[in-house]
């Protein structure tokens, strides 16, 4: 009943609040007022993909600089020094691409400059970017050839979106408890005698962008389950609702600019429909004891505590690594890898899916490629040439939306399949044996592929192979996903439009919702039902029926 | 080329917003609003020694203090991390057994679950009241009172951290209940001289 309540109150309070966001998001991305405007001029698709990288080179090459060099740099109270190339490249790849995977632990080896101006920046720009291309895809969907201008765009959405939000709820934060300081760790002299380094750090204003910007990357190596970034019940509630109003706005803002309300509350509720599935999903089997304790005296009425903390209540675990990978935020409030062995399939699916709301701005754009083939299959059923917003899907389009598909399994399990071949890239460094263990490199990779960042922590991941090849698999699969969509709106706003008849297939009806709730489904199921059954599905079934 | 002169005014422009203004303006805030907090709770003693963190579990073992859930990375607050074992490896039985024996349980008591799992931070300040109450007969036996004494002070020191509408469950802040402890016998034998 309490859960119940939790659920409702964080999901259902911040559906609420993304209403009037998704408005507010749309008018100052179409018509807000930037600092830097002179000679910015409106560009079309390729003009504006082209500026996004550009920018996005600059920030790889920024924050790689200054991780690299972080030694001899200001505002290093604790003398961290410097760190290996293959973790500065994994480090900068991942806070560029928004997933915010983390091979080093925040406490251990970032300086405070490192953090603010490498990491806190790029969880800035990065979600920025990601905002900026929606509203530039939804321009195009609304039918103009003009995608709007990169630049003037990443200000919208850095200044006027995401820094009062992030203010407003480091506001919070700070009211709640969590430290704010720039002073280095603190030296304790336990009750006992001991001597206790506590390691603190600006960490309000950092954890509220981290947790709005569907970032993820923790101040601290536990992230939020770390009682310093994650003090109390409130703390956690506020954190939970960060996590997902920007992604729940950006389909709002999306039916705006394309004029398409209608179609956007189907997408809304399509989302709404799986998160919610998974959120029970996991909240009942996580409410199962650990079967680790099976056969000793030990009570346990509050289910698996292993990994949780206990002043966050008991459904944080479950709900909080439900959402955090149905937004790709990948912070945790709970150890993942200690989640009971059919709870991890949420998270995962959350993950393989990659479009329940999804990371800021491209969850949307990800959802974008399942409505064009929800809508090509959808004609083919009902022997019509497939129309989206009035435009023609063809074969280019659909080639396009295909690859963009069969990019995502192919990352994930092609990487898995690799690290299983190479022992010492990839059993040498799991944590848990058996089924698990093999879980582990498959969370990896589906994280990296997913741009999310949580973890099956434990494994050792922090190695050159690791590092790399996570690097290169989250750049591929953060711009990829990103230029192909563009393209094919690119496509579309320049073909004539088709005048919609009583025989057009209808994208505003509970009927196209689950269609598309198919299709989702149907394409998940088929890519990654046997990497589960291998992991999670194994391990389940070892443990309860030996 | 235009774009490159654009990118380089932007990061400048981004950097100075949201990594200069933006956290200084939330130092400055908490700093004025919540000055204790924003340092990291920490306790000090009546010199004005820095004891610990409120928010920060200690690694208590001696028995005339309670003892805090179990830590994968030993109480090392700058070097926080969870046990990550999963809950079919057999690692975590074999931890389970060796904390049992070190709470020397009773058998008909079952051990509440808190006491044997490590938190996700591995600095999890707080336990189960019902993991309180287990180590209430240690803890007074240790100091030589009344259980009951024991009792009272868990029954005063417990509270629900998600408040009454999201939750029933009660914890105890570990730092906390063992410097009233303490509090409680410097006054008591201050009394007899």
């Amino acid at each position: 009943m309490n859960e119940l309540l939790t659920i409702l109150l964080i999901v259902g309070g911040t559906a609420v609040i993304a209403w009037p966001l998704g408005h507010y998001m749309a008018r100052v991305m179409q018509s807000g007022k930037t600092l830097v405007s002179h000679g910015l001029d409106a560009q079309n698709w390729k003009q504006y993909l082209g500026a996004m990288m550009i920018f996005n080179v600059g920030m790889f090459v920024v924050v790689f600089s200054i991780l690299i060099t972080q030694q001899l740099l200001p505002l290093n109270p604790d003398a961290r020094e410097s760190l290996g190339w293959d973790l500065v490249f994994n480090t900068a790849a991942s806070f560029t691409t928004n997933t915010n995977l983390q091979h080093y632990s925040g406490e251990v080896h970032m300086s405070y400059f490192s953090q603010v101006f490498g990491l806190m920046w790029l969880q800035f720009v990065s979600a920025a970017t990601g905002i900026a291309c929606l509203a530039a895809l939804a321009r195009g969907m609304s039918g103009k050839t003009n995608f709007g201008n990169f630049f003037l765009d990443l200000q919208r959405a850095t200044f006027l979106i995401l820094l009062p939000l992030a203010f407003i709820v480091a506001l919070a934060y700070i009211f709640a408890g969590m430290p704010m300081t720039l002073e280095g760790a603190a030296q304790a002299t336990t009750l006992e005698g001991g001597a206790q380094t506590i390691a603190r750090g600006p960490v309000a204003a950092f954890v509220s962008i981290k947790q709005l910007g569907t970032n993820g990357g923790g101040f601290f190596g536990p992230n939020s389950t770390h009682p310093l970034e994650n003090p109390t019940f409130f703390v956690n509630m506020i954190s939970l609702f960060a996590l997902i109003v920007i992604p729940m706005a950006c389909v709002w803002m999306f039916g705006r600019i394309t004029k398409r309300m209608g179609h956007a509350a189907v997408v809304f509720v399509v989302m709404l429909v799986l998160v919610l599935t998974k959120i029970g999903w996991s909240v009942v089997n996580e409410s199962a004891p650990t079967a680790a304790f099976a056969e000793l005296p030990v009570e346990q009425t509050t289910g698996n505590l292993e990994g949780k903390e206990l002043r966050l209540g008991a459904t944080t675990g479950p709900l909080w690594a439900v959402l955090t990978t149905a937004t790709s935020n990948g912070s945790v409030g709970s150890m993942h890898n200690s989640l009971n062995p059919l709870t991890g399939l949420a998270p995962l699916t959350g993950m393989w899916l990659n479009e329940t709301f999804g990371g800021v701005g491209v969850g949307m754009i990800n959802m974008f490629i399942y409505i064009i083939v929800a809508v090509f299959l959808a004609g083919m059923m009902i022997g019509r040439t497939p129309e989206y917003m009035g435009k023609r899907i063809e074969a280019r389009e659909m080639m396009l939306a295909a690859a963009c598909l069969i990019a995502h399994p192919l990352l994930i399990l092609g990487g898995t399949a690799l690290f299983c071949l190479i022992p010492s890239w990839g059993a040498a460094t799991i944590n848990n044996p058996g089924a698990r263990g093999f879980t582990e490199m498959l969370y990896e990779f589906t994280s990296a592929a997913a741009n999310n960042g949580s973890g099956y922590e434990g494994l050792g991941d922090n190695t050159i192979p690791w590092n790399v090849a996570t690097g290169v698999v989250m750049l591929i699969a953060r711009f990829l996903p990103i230029i192909l969509p563009l393209a094919i709106a690119g496509l579309l706003a320049a073909k004539r439009p088709v005048a919609e008849t009583a025989g057009t297939l209808q994208t505003d009806t509970p009927t196209f919702g689950f269609m598309l709730v198919g299709v989702i489904v149907m394409l998940g199921a088929l890519t990654f039902l046997l990497a589960a059954v291998l992991g999670p599905v194994a391990e389940h079934l070892l443990t309860n029926f030996k | 080329m235009k774009n490159i002169l654009t990118t380089l005014k932007l990061i400048v422009l981004t950097s100075a917003i949201c990594c200069a203004a933006y956290p200084l303006a939330v130092l400055a805030l908490a700093h004025a609003i919540t000055p204790e907090t924003a340092q990291g709770s920490l306790v000090r003693d009546a010199e004005g020694r820095i004891i610990g963190s409120r928010l920060i579990a200690q690694g208590f073992t001696q028995p005339r203090y309670f003892w805090p859930r179990p830590s994968a990375v030993d109480y090392n607050a700058a070097g926080a991390g969870g046990s990550n074992l999963s809950p079919t490896n057999p690692e975590l039985k074999v931890r389970a057994e060796e904390i049992l024996a070190r709470l020397g349980q009773e058998p008909d008591v079952p051990v509440p679950a808190d006491l044997l799992t490590a938190s996700g931070s591995g600095l999890d300040p707080h336990i189960s009241e019902a993991g309180a109450r287990f180590q209430a007969a240690r803890v007074a036996g240790a100091r030589g009172i009344d259980v009951s004494v024991i009792q009272d002070l868990i029954a005063k020191q417990a509270f629900s951290p998600t408040g009454p509408l999201f939750g029933k469950d009660r914890i105890v802040n570990v730092l906390e209940i063992n410097l009233a402890l303490d509090a409680a016998s410097r006054t008591t034998s201050s009394g007899t001289p």
